[in-house]
């Protein structure tokens, strides 16, 4: 790391993170804390609750990474983002993880210079509107007023679906989903549309949430997932395990509740005991403990923990697993093998 | 002449009578000041009903507030319980939840007390600054806020602060040394570059070599837990300070005769305030980071205040070129015939004479940098209005909008406003004092 | 002394150079230049080492790509598939909309403040106090947003004007229509069009109209020329006042040139007032004005207005009374007085601040961003900078963009500014 002793004292004032630099494990042990960018607010993905505490499912996913690497899920910094500052954010180094429903694409992963670790949620962009408009399909939205975010791929989705469908609309641009269900609810515009996850988050949160629907076109595949720098692949390897090793222990019945007794005697289930580090040397591999799996895994519980606790039917959101299901259940969520 | 009396002459005087009542009190008041003509009275009428209008919508909004409910929808409830459906009431519960989020952002609970304390020394430090007639021992307190302040809001090992002040001590020391035993031209470099070589090499190794033999210190609090009314007032401040002594050196330089140091000023004054706040702002966000070497990273805090003071001291530069201007030019035609060198001239007689004339133009700039702190928000900090779209984006308070809007709004105009007056105050005080 | 008697040594000595005040001044600014440089270098040095070891390069090749994104405000054609350069010419474009509206409303709203603020009527000297003090004293992002918040909060929704029950109509004569998305007024079309735009009929059945640039160019030409016209007709009287110490009547031919050439072009175009209605989910035809432009304008004008106000406040306390006084013993009626000895005075304290103002309006328009208006920060500085990742080159190319604006403006208005000054002793 070339950094002169006066950033050094400065880091020993906690005001300069040393970072960008090759060895982003290195600076975040060093730092004692995990840079994680997360939305400005997304009920159920990622938002401050009363007093200040980040919750969510994308939070989850930070929280967990922070256990593996530091063994403490709370040293995490949420750095919150827009559409328009996440990528920089990332670049630039000001964030070590970026975990706020960032849709994978070629270009993203090849020319900004990012790397995406996997898919924590598949998503689609859809489209909500008052049930009072009287529209069932997204073709009879010619001539529609569309709140839409900027910066993200869903304003380029429209823009392409619209234009296929040889329809017209009126884009009113917005910053954060904040802003945009207060248009959608004011009737400033006819549909509010972005990914599907994100469009039920925001429906949960309204006062008469039967009074909206979602149509039902789904006009884009959105797999959201975590990303990293373009160039770190320790890091990298790290991010991208501690979310298989989630969905592994979530596969094979490995709760928050019970990694730690089952990580004190060890079953006669090979893969759960080198999930847990009882056996073998993964944990080695990646240059963190034996035990950071079980770690991440009591950050937030596993994968369905996290995703029920957060967006799962039970709560104010009510998501269904869908395409988030596992493999074994029909859906996609899938991890490459523990061994 | 006879002694007929003359009955028909009165002989006393008779009482005043009242004056007609359309030419006394309140009547001649409103006729005079009111109607006096036919467009006078027009207008007032106009005036009146937008009042009316206003009040009459707004009134009872406020005054039916709800202070005591824990979310939009339990607000609503109550509304609708007690009204008749018609009248609509702020919710303000939303105030008395967040209250201490909109004034102190994510700062711990426990340790609201710091940055309370950190104003209160600032208050003290500036002071004798701007009532002259406090004892001058206060600008002691002058000299150790901005480190104490640091040192308070931030917190970590009190070490780092003393280091950083051990430094102007060397460099002080180094200028009255080499001042003595060499010349005023040693002693002016190396006054700027021992400390800078003190700051870069030593600084560091002495302020973690202390802390691990005494570790003294408190609980350090990270800027990303900086927000509300708070950071607006730390990155103000920060930036306002700090930008002083750059401005009056710019100013200075744009001033001089050296073409060369004379051309840099006004480019760097001119583009700074020729682009928004905002661009910078995005700058500081996405930019500063590849000026600066490969592998350091600022906290994004931090770039904004050095970002805003850069963009403060051109401002600053040019209200001080202006008090500059004002001084009479027997001034600095009196230092020259004193024989003062430049240095000597600036700093005894025409920096004091403009810094004081411009005191309240400083004020001023400051009163727009404050208010333009909100900008913040749109690089994801949490300024009064990040920590309300942040409250909009809670379960409870979805969808609140003009409580917030209004408690930020006041909170700026009764400080803006207080601001504005102490200048008023300063240049009336100013005029009288020069005539 | 010895330095009195002995003659000066020729040659040159090094220490000249710090003690010479000859040198010193040149020594002085070489060091400035090579610390400036070295800074200059340093800080590029550094960028081109971290876009390096990003792998970016450094190119304005992405300003002629596929944008790929909509703009709903655009003063000239475009759509998604125009390229990046052209979306923030359409970016440019709003900007200088707004600030141009803005700062003829933010003028006139400071000259009626200001005057009404000195005015003897206490209610309505109070009343422009208030506003005054209210506006400058809160950020001017709490204004934008709750103008924005007004505007879609509480004007009715378009579906709200449909049907036997509606809620709300249009006004104006059913010509004018305010939503929550905005307010939609009459246009003008063309059934003459020489723009070559394809001419559509605005609603079945109707004639159908263009409009295009050519057609107003023609209009604003004309209306040019006449203005010119009206000057030189001015000019023949003033001639004739001074050489007979009569003035002929003109008003009947100023009125003329006014607006026949005007009336007649916009006769043979087939001017047409076009009036919006309601099509399917928003009103169509007429022009729509956005809510994002009118929260964005009204606040910037109201706003700056305030600061205008003061400014012209000052500036006619500035003219001293027995300005007005010697006036009126030279027996100048009291317009006379006002236009020929009071703004003229007035004015040249109202226009350096006015300036200033004027810029600060310009600048303040990147605020464009809290209610989602498509200037040149939205569309060049954001939504392109996101989509392809050049933060360094969209940066650049927006900070000269507003760096020259400001140049511009200044510069234009110092010309003015020192052509109404008085020339100084």
């Amino acid at each position: 790391m070339k950094k002169t002793v006066f950033f050094g004292a400065l880091t020993v004032a906690g005001l300069v993170a040393g970072a960008a630099s090759a060895a982003t494990l290195d600076d975040v042990k060093a730092r004692g804390s995990l840079n994680c960018g997360v939305t400005t607010g997304l009920v159920g993905f990622a938002a401050p609750d009363a007093d200040g505490n980040w919750q969510g499912f994308d939070v989850g996913v930070c929280r967990a990474v922070a256990a593996a690497v530091l063994g403490d899920p709370d040293a995490v910094e949420f750095v919150p983002t827009t559409g328009q500052t996440r990528f920089t954010a990332l670049a630039s180094g000001e964030i070590d993880l970026l975990a706020r429903n960032t849709t994978w694409t070629m270009s993203r992963d090849v020319d900004l210079k990012f790397e995406f670790v996997g898919v924590n949620y598949y998503d689609g962009q859809g489209f909500l509107v008052p049930k009072a408009l009287g529209v069932t399909s997204a073709t009879e939205l010619d001539g529609a007023t569309v709140c839409i975010q900027t910066g993200t791929t869903t304003e380029l989705n429209l823009a392409d679906y619209f234009r296929t469908n040889g329809i017209s609309y009126e884009p009113v641009p917005i910053e954060t989903n904040a802003e945009g269900q207060q248009q959608y609810l004011a009737g400033a515009c006819d549909v509010y549309t972005t990914d599907a996850s994100g469009l039920a988050a925001t429906r949960a949160t309204f006062e008469n949430p039967g009074d909206h629907v979602l149509l039902p076109e789904i006009i884009s595949k959105e797999p959201l997932g975590p990303l990293v720098r373009h160039g770190d692949n320790e890091w990298g390897d790290i991010a991208r395990w501690t979310l298989n090793a989630l969905i592994t222990a979530e596969e094979l019945g490995v709760t928050a509740a019970n990694a730690a007794e089952l990580s004190m005697e060890p079953g006669n289930n090979p893969e759960i005991n080198r999930l847990l580090g009882t056996e073998g040397e993964l944990g080695a591999m990646l240059g963190l403990e034996a035990d950071w799996a079980k770690k991440a895994i009591m950050a937030g519980g596993n994968y369905g923990e996290l995703f029920e606790n957060n967006i799962g039917e039970n709560t104010a959101i009510a998501l269904a697993r869908g395409l988030n299901a596992q493999w074994t259940d029909g859906g996609l969520i899938y991890s490459p093998p523990f061994r | 002449m006879s002694d007929t009396p003359v009955t028909y002459v009165r002989k006393e005087m008779l009482g005043q009578k009242a004056p007609p009542t359309s030419e006394v009190g309140p009547v001649r008041w409103v006729r005079e000041n009111l109607f006096s003509s036919p467009m006078n009275a027009f207008l007032t009428i106009l005036s009146l009903y937008a009042i009316y209008v206003v009040v009459s919508h707004v009134g009872p909004w406020l005054l039916n507030g709800i202070w005591d409910a824990e979310s939009l929808t339990e607000c609503r409830e109550i509304i609708a319980a007690t009204g008749d459906g018609h009248h609509s009431a702020a919710c303000f519960g939303v105030i008395s939840a967040r209250w201490h989020q909109l004034v102190f952002g994510y700062y711990p609970s426990e340790l609201y007390w710091r940055p309370i304390l950190a104003l209160v020394v600032f208050l003290v430090g500036i002071s004798p600054v701007m009532f002259p007639s406090l004892p001058r021992k206060l600008y002691i307190v002058t000299l150790a806020a901005p480190l104490l302040c640091f040192w308070l809001l931030w917190g970590g090992s009190i070490w780092f602060p003393v280091s950083i002040a051990l430094g102007f001590g060397v460099g002080v020391v180094a200028h009255k040394l080499l001042d003595e035993n060499v010349s005023a031209l040693a002693a002016i470099i190396g006054a700027i570059v021992l400390p800078l070589l003190f700051w870069l090499y030593l600084a560091g190794p002495i302020a973690s070599g202390l802390d691990s033999v005494i570790p003294l210190g408190i609980e350090f609090v990270p800027s990303r837990s900086f927000g509300g009314f708070m950071l607006s007032i730390v990155i103000g401040l920060s930036a306002i300070v700090i930008s002083l002594p750059l401005g009056i050196l710019l100013a200075l330089a744009r001033r001089s005769d050296l073409f060369i140091i004379k051309t840099c000023a006004v480019v760097f004054i001119e583009v700074i305030r020729g682009i928004p706040l905002i661009v910078w702002l995005f700058t500081a966000q996405l930019l500063l980071n590849y000026f600066l070497p490969p592998g350091s990273s600022f906290d994004l805090t931090l770039r904004v205040i050095i970002m805003v003071t850069l963009f403060a001291s051109a401002y600053i530069a040019e209200v001080i070129r202006g008090g500059l201007a004002a001084l009479p030019k027997g001034q600095y035609e009196g230092a020259d015939s004193l024989g003062l060198n430049y240095w000597q001239s600036m700093q005894l007689i025409i920096l004091p004479q403009a810094l004081k004339i411009s005191i309240p133009g400083i004020v001023n700039t400051f009163i727009g940098l404050f208010k333009d702190t909100t900008l913040v928000v749109f690089i994801g900090l949490f300024d009064p209005l990040g920590i309300a779209s942040a409250i909009r984006a809670t379960t409870e308070w979805n969808g609140i909008y003009w409580e917030l809007f209004l408690f930020i709004g006041i909170m700026f105009f009764i400080s803006c406003f207080s601001m504005g007056r102490y200048s008023l105050y300063l240049e009336k005080k100013l005029q009288r004092e020069h005539r | 002394m010895s330095t009195l008697t002995d003659p000066p040594k020729p040659g040159f000595r090094l220490s000249q150079l710090i003690y010479d005040t000859r040198y010193r001044s040149i020594t002085i600014q070489v060091i400035a230049l090579v610390l400036i440089v070295g800074a200059l270098w340093w800080l590029v040095n550094n960028t081109v080492n971290n876009l390096n070891a990003l792998g970016k390069d450094f190119n304005f090749g992405f300003l002629s790509s596929a944008a790929g994104y909509d703009i709903n405000q655009t003063l000239i054609e475009y759509n998604n598939q125009m390229s990046h350069g052209r979306a923030a010419m359409v970016g440019i474009l709003n900007t200088l909309l707004v600030a141009f509206m803005g700062c003829v409303s933010a003028l006139v709203i400071g000259v009626f403040v200001g005057v009404l603020r000195l005015s003897k009527n206490w209610v309505v000297s109070r009343l422009m106090a208030v506003y005054v003090e209210g506006f400058r004293n809160v950020p001017l992002l709490i204004w934008i947003l709750l103008i924005g918040a007004v505007m879609s909060e509480s004007m009715p929704q378009p579906r709200d004007f449909r049907g036997e029950d509606a809620t709300t109509s249009m006004i104006l004569g059913d010509s004018v229509a305010v939503t929550n998305r905005g307010i939609w007024i009459p246009r003008i079309g063309f059934t003459n069009s020489i723009s070559g735009e394809e001419a559509v009929a605005p609603i079945e059945g109707a004639t159908p109209v263009a409009s295009g640039g050519a057609d107003w160019l023609l209009v604003l030409g004309t209306f040019a020329l006449s203005l010119i016209a009206m000057r030189f007709v001015r000019m023949r009287a003033d001639k004739i006042q001074h050489a007979t110490g009569e003035r002929p009547k003109t008003w009947y031919q100023l009125m003329g040139l006014f607006f026949v050439p005007v009336g007649i072009v916009l006769f043979a175009l087939g001017a047409q007032i076009v009036t919006p209605y309601l099509k399917g989910f928003n009103f169509t035809e007429g022009t729509h004005l956005r809510n994002s432009l009118i929260a964005l304008w009204v606040a910037l004008s109201l706003y700056t207005g305030a600061f205008i106000a003061e400014i012209v406040r000052a500036g006619i306390l500035a003219v001293s009374k027995g300005q007005s006084e010697a006036a009126a013993a030279l027996g100048l009626r009291p317009n006379r007085t006002m236009n020929l000895v009071i703004l003229p005075q007035a004015l040249r304290v109202i226009i350096p601040p006015l300036i200033s103002q004027f810029l600060n309006l310009t600048k303040n328009s990147s605020l464009a961003i809290a209610v989602g208006y498509m200037d040149v920060r939205a569309t060049l500085g954001g939504i392109t900078i996101n989509q392809t990742g050049r933060e360094l080159e969209g940066m650049l190319l927006m900070g000269a963009f507003y760096l020259a604006l400001s140049l511009l403006i200044s510069g234009g208005m110092n010309y003015y500014n020192r052509s109404t000054q008085l020339a100084e002793r």
